[in-house]
């Protein structure tokens, strides 16, 4: 039997004025295992708290109902107080008599008639409650990224700098990802490679940070602090400790039909080939579909041309396993298939290009050596058209449904970059809204506008097809004038919409994490918690959780990076003991239970039970205690009955309602 | 009149983003006095008068294209079509009306003529 | 005859006995009572941390022991603290509700409510809204055990 303590608290006159607290500690005085009741005017005040401490010693009290505010108000407190008089704070319970009683009931009667009512049901609850003790479990320092873009750089040296090892996967054959492709970055107009390669460069030579690249993440297994991760590393048929990056080898390659997917394949490369210059590792790699040695046999002229002997066509894929403490997914974006439309005649003609085909374009280092040329001829134009939305904001098949964000910013990029190169260029854009929010966004937009005389062109193109002088005509409409508008291009640059990396459904399977209708991972909270997952240990930097520029891809890298410290920081994590249980003796290992549970809290064992003297090896349901969040689904769903939560157990449950029902 | 007009096409014109994607596809803009992206607002708007009147109606293809690359589902064609059904309903009240019927009677009228007579009254 | 003459004498006042999911509801119950918000003091609010922690069970106990109506409350869909919760829970209330109806219990005795932590408006004309309900549907003598009744009289 249970020695309880139950303390009315007045709360002043906010409880006071309408329930007799005097008749409630009269009410509740006789209720099984009440052994000492009383009121106070403050019980959350030192003096309350000190007084519920010398009863809890003086009655030898085991559990406390406290009849006062909303535990979401103060139920921390008084558990703290119990743990500081000896007591297990989960023997505490709160009635609520302020919020959910006097403040909504004018007539004393009644509201004195409901606080004892609930004061009951909490007496109820705390017979039946049993000292819980939070779990612990241990944490790995040392952290996981997936995808080396800007935002897998940012977030790995930040987590490297404050001290912990980091490792981090790329799929391709070097780190940058799509920010490597750029030529200038908005709203600066800085040369993207000028800011990246040197933070590409500190992460290669970083002593905290190890890069994985040309692999991709296997299989995730564990929970928060706790990942075994394996990670493939792809046979490059290079060694990466011999290369040198000399390129002798890519220059001599024979194998050169395939395309650059660097440049977006406007133009080819060898089969053994290092992605750019700049490229960190810079290190060759071999593509096996294209190479003539793996089709033929025969061939061999980078292995004879490496002074270095790296090239080894023996080389298999590696299985690394490691363990981690907390993953950051940082796989970004692709540019989404254009191809479905066909009215912009993509498919067709060579001088319908994306934006990112632009950049390419644009770069030094690009197809075209940075001279603005019409991929068709190889001529200088003379009118580019630039369409906007291509792709987002819809909601039909052919649509995202989001915008996509980054486009009215670099579309104004293009069209002033190549105003201010060739001012003889007469660029017009097509734009449905100018979405400029930022720091000097709008008034960067202001200037392509009013400096450098880019004609935006209110409405969208119908169509575009190729005319007898092999020029460009596009039909679109100007709304604002509302007319029709035929112009003759040379170029048209369509403004694709960005969607999240393919493989990223897989990635996010792997590590429990949920993932929205357009694939991209889900936050723990659109607005308090926007770098978390869901699942515990998993972050989330870059446009992989949404469509955003540079500054916010690495503002959101920080900010994950923080919180992956914050986890690693700890040497153990404490567990709320309000986590399900499951009973053995009355579990079957039927599964229902795992199928439920959001968290992938439950797996089985095979255990030796000992059921009334018979002793057997049954499948049986186990809890990982880290990471059940204690929701309860799988307690409905238990067909046996067998699984129950710490804290809310079915007893206290019914017991309460009991106690109100009666 | 907009929720018969709505109800008639089964469009929700609310969706439409104004993009003008659809009168930048329409082969008979420049016949139109009210073009196809305004359909859409001027429907929102209440002003079916103007559409009733207008000369688009009956310049409208219907070739589709604009429902094709409706990026919005809104498919202005489909709200034409439905202001020139209404059109239709309503000139059947100037046609004939079943009282004038008897005194025309004639035997040799086709009884198709009478049917098409009817088939345009409104109600 | 006691009953004939409680009820003669006596306004009929229900009760009513309410789930609420700690993260949403029974913060917006927390809400209505900051804003002095009033609903009937019939309505007996019980915390559990989800929706989809309520037993079926532990209705049709509430119902086995008195309780005249029931009611639960959850997130919104979609905004579950646990993701997944408050689904578990309004499927499992659909079954209860044909349980109900094949038990004879008047199906507006049970009500599944989504009540957000911001919602103390809400929850104040919902908890107005269904004490109304039951108090017009009368007393609940279809499930409650007649051995109880005694011993209470």
């Amino acid at each position: 039997m249970q020695r309880i303590g139950v303390f009315v608290c007045w709360c002043g006159s906010n409880i006071a004025a309408t329930v007799d607290v005097d008749a409630v500690v009269e009410a509740v005085k006789n209720e099984p295992g009440v052994c000492h009741a009383q009121n106070y005017q403050y019980m959350c005040s030192e003096a309350g708290q000190g007084l519920i401490k010398n009863a809890i010693k003086e009655h030898n009290l085991t559990g406390i109902v406290v009849c006062s505010c909303s535990p979401r108000m103060h139920e921390a407190t008084f558990r703290k107080t119990a743990e500081q008089a000896g007591l297990n704070p989960y023997m505490v319970e709160i009635a609520n008599i302020r919020e959910h009683c006097s403040w909504i009931h004018k007539d004393k009667k009644e509201a004195t008639e409901k606080a004892v009512i609930l004061a009951r049901a909490a007496i109820a609850k705390v017979n039946l409650n049993t000292p819980l003790r939070p779990g612990e479990s241990m944490v790995t320092k040392r952290a996981l990224v997936i995808g080396g873009g800007i935002a897998g750089i940012q977030s790995a040296l930040d987590i490297a700098d404050a001290g912990y090892p980091v490792d981090i996967v790329e799929k391709s054959p070097t780190i940058g990802g799509k920010m490597a492709q750029l030529d200038k970055t908005f709203p600066t107009l800085d040369c993207a490679a000028c800011i990246l390669t040197p933070k590409m460069v500190e992460a290669a030579q970083h002593p905290n940070i190890n890069i994985y690249s040309y692999s991709e993440v296997e299989a995730v297994t564990g929970f928060v602090g706790n990942f075994d991760v394996k990670i493939k590393k792809k046979a490059r048929f290079v060694d990466e400790k011999k290369c040198t990056g000399c390129a002798v080898c890519t220059a001599k390659c024979p194998s050169r039909k395939g395309g650059n997917e660097f440049n977006c394949n406007l133009d080819n490369r060898g089969a053994i080939y290092i992605p750019f210059a700049q490229a960190v590792p810079n290190v060759a790699c071999i593509d096996s579909t294209r190479c003539i040695h793996f089709k033929t046999g025969k061939c061999g002229i980078c292995e004879k041309s490496c002074s270095a002997g790296a090239v080894n066509f023996d080389q298999k894929d590696e299985i690394i396993e490691q363990k981690y403490g907390a993953i950051v997914v940082a796989t970004g974006f692709q540019i989404s298939d254009v191809t479905k439309f066909d009215e912009f005649q993509y498919t067709k003609h060579p001088d319908v290009i994306t934006s990112l085909e632009l950049e390419r374009i644009m770069n030094a280092a690009g197809p075209t050596k940075g001279t603005l040329l019409r991929m068709s001829n190889k001529e200088h134009p003379k009118d580019i058209v630039f369409i906007q939305c291509v792709g987002s904001r819809g909601n039909t098949c052919r649509d995202k449904t989001y915008c996509s964000k980054i486009c009215c910013m670099y579309t104004a990029k293009h069209a002033m970059l190549i105003r201010e190169k060739y001012p003889d260029v007469n660029v017009h854009v097509f734009y449905i809204d100018v979405r400029t929010p930022g720091k000097n966004f709008d008034e960067f937009y202001r200037r392509a506008v009013e400096q450098y005389n880019v004609d935006y062109i209110k409405g969208m193109v119908g169509k575009v097809w190729e005319n007898e002088e092999g020029r460009l005509t596009v039909q679109g409409v100007d709304l604002l004038s509302n007319r029709r508008i035929m112009l003759d291009t040379d170029m048209v640059v369509l403004a694709a919409a960005i969607e999240p990396s393919e493989g990223v459904r897989n990635i996010a399977t792997m590590l429990t994490a949920s993932i929205d209708t357009n694939d991209f991972l889900t936050e723990a909270h659109p607005k308090l918690r926007p770098v978390e997952s869901p699942t515990a240990g998993v972050f989330l930097s870059g446009v992989c959780q949404g469509p955003k520029d540079i500054p916010e891809t690495v503002s959101q890298a920080g900010a994950a990076a923080v919180k992956v410290v914050g986890l690693l920081a700890k040497d153990k994590l404490v567990t709320s003991p309000c986590t399900a249980n499951a009973n053995e003796l009355m579990c079957n290992g039927c599964s229902t239970c795992e199928r439920v549970c959001p968290y992938g809290a439950i797996d089985y064992i095979d255990k030796e039970v000992n059921d009334h003297g018979k002793r057997e090896v049954r499948r049986i349901a186990r809890v990982n205690s880290a990471l059940c969040h204690g929701c309860g689904a799988c307690t409905v769903a238990c067909p046996s009955g067998a699984m129950d939560l710490q804290g809310f157990s079915n007893r206290q449950i019914m017991a309460e309602v009991d106690a109100i029902c009666k | 009149m907009s929720e018969d007009i709505i109800a008639i096409s089964g469009i929700n014109p609310r969706q439409c983003m104004k993009c003008g994607k659809c009168s930048a596809t329409c082969p008979a803009f420049e016949e139109m006095d009210i073009h196809p992206h305004q359909f859409a607002s001027m429907v929102v708007e209440g002003r079916i008068d103007e559409l009733l009147a207008s000369e688009s109606i009956w310049k409208c293809l219907s070739c589709f294209a604009c429902v094709e690359r409706c990026p919005r589902s809104v498919e202005p064609a489909k709200l034409i079509e439905a202001v020139r059904v209404s059109v239709l309903r309503e000139r059947g009240g100037s046609f004939l009306s079943p009282d004038e019927i008897p005194a025309k009677l004639d035997p040799e009228l086709p009884s198709q003529a009478i049917a098409a007579a009817f088939r345009k009254y409104r109600k | 005859m006691q009953v004939s003459e409680n009820t003669e004498n006596k306004e009929f006042k229900p009760l009513i006995v309410a789930f609420c999911c700690n993260w949403c509801s029974y913060a917006g119950a927390d809400l209505a009572g900051t804003s002095r918000l009033s609903y009937p003091a019939e309505v007996k609010i019980i915390r559990v941390p989800c929706s989809c922690r309520v037993n079926p069970m532990f209705i049709l106990k509430a119902f086995e022991k008195g309780a005249d109506g029931v009611i639960m409350c959850g997130c919104h869909p979609g905004d579950c603290h646990y993701s997944t919760g408050n689904y578990y829970a309004r499927r499992r209330m659909t079954l209860l509700f044909s349980m109900l109806d094949y038990l004879g219990i008047d199906r507006a005795r049970t009500r599944v409510e989504w009540v957000s932590a911001a919602e103390g408006q809400k929850f104040s004309l919902v908890m107005n809204d269904f004490a109304k309900t039951v108090t017009e549907l009368g007393e609940n003598i279809k499930l409650g055990d007649l051995r109880c009744k005694k011993q209470q009289d």
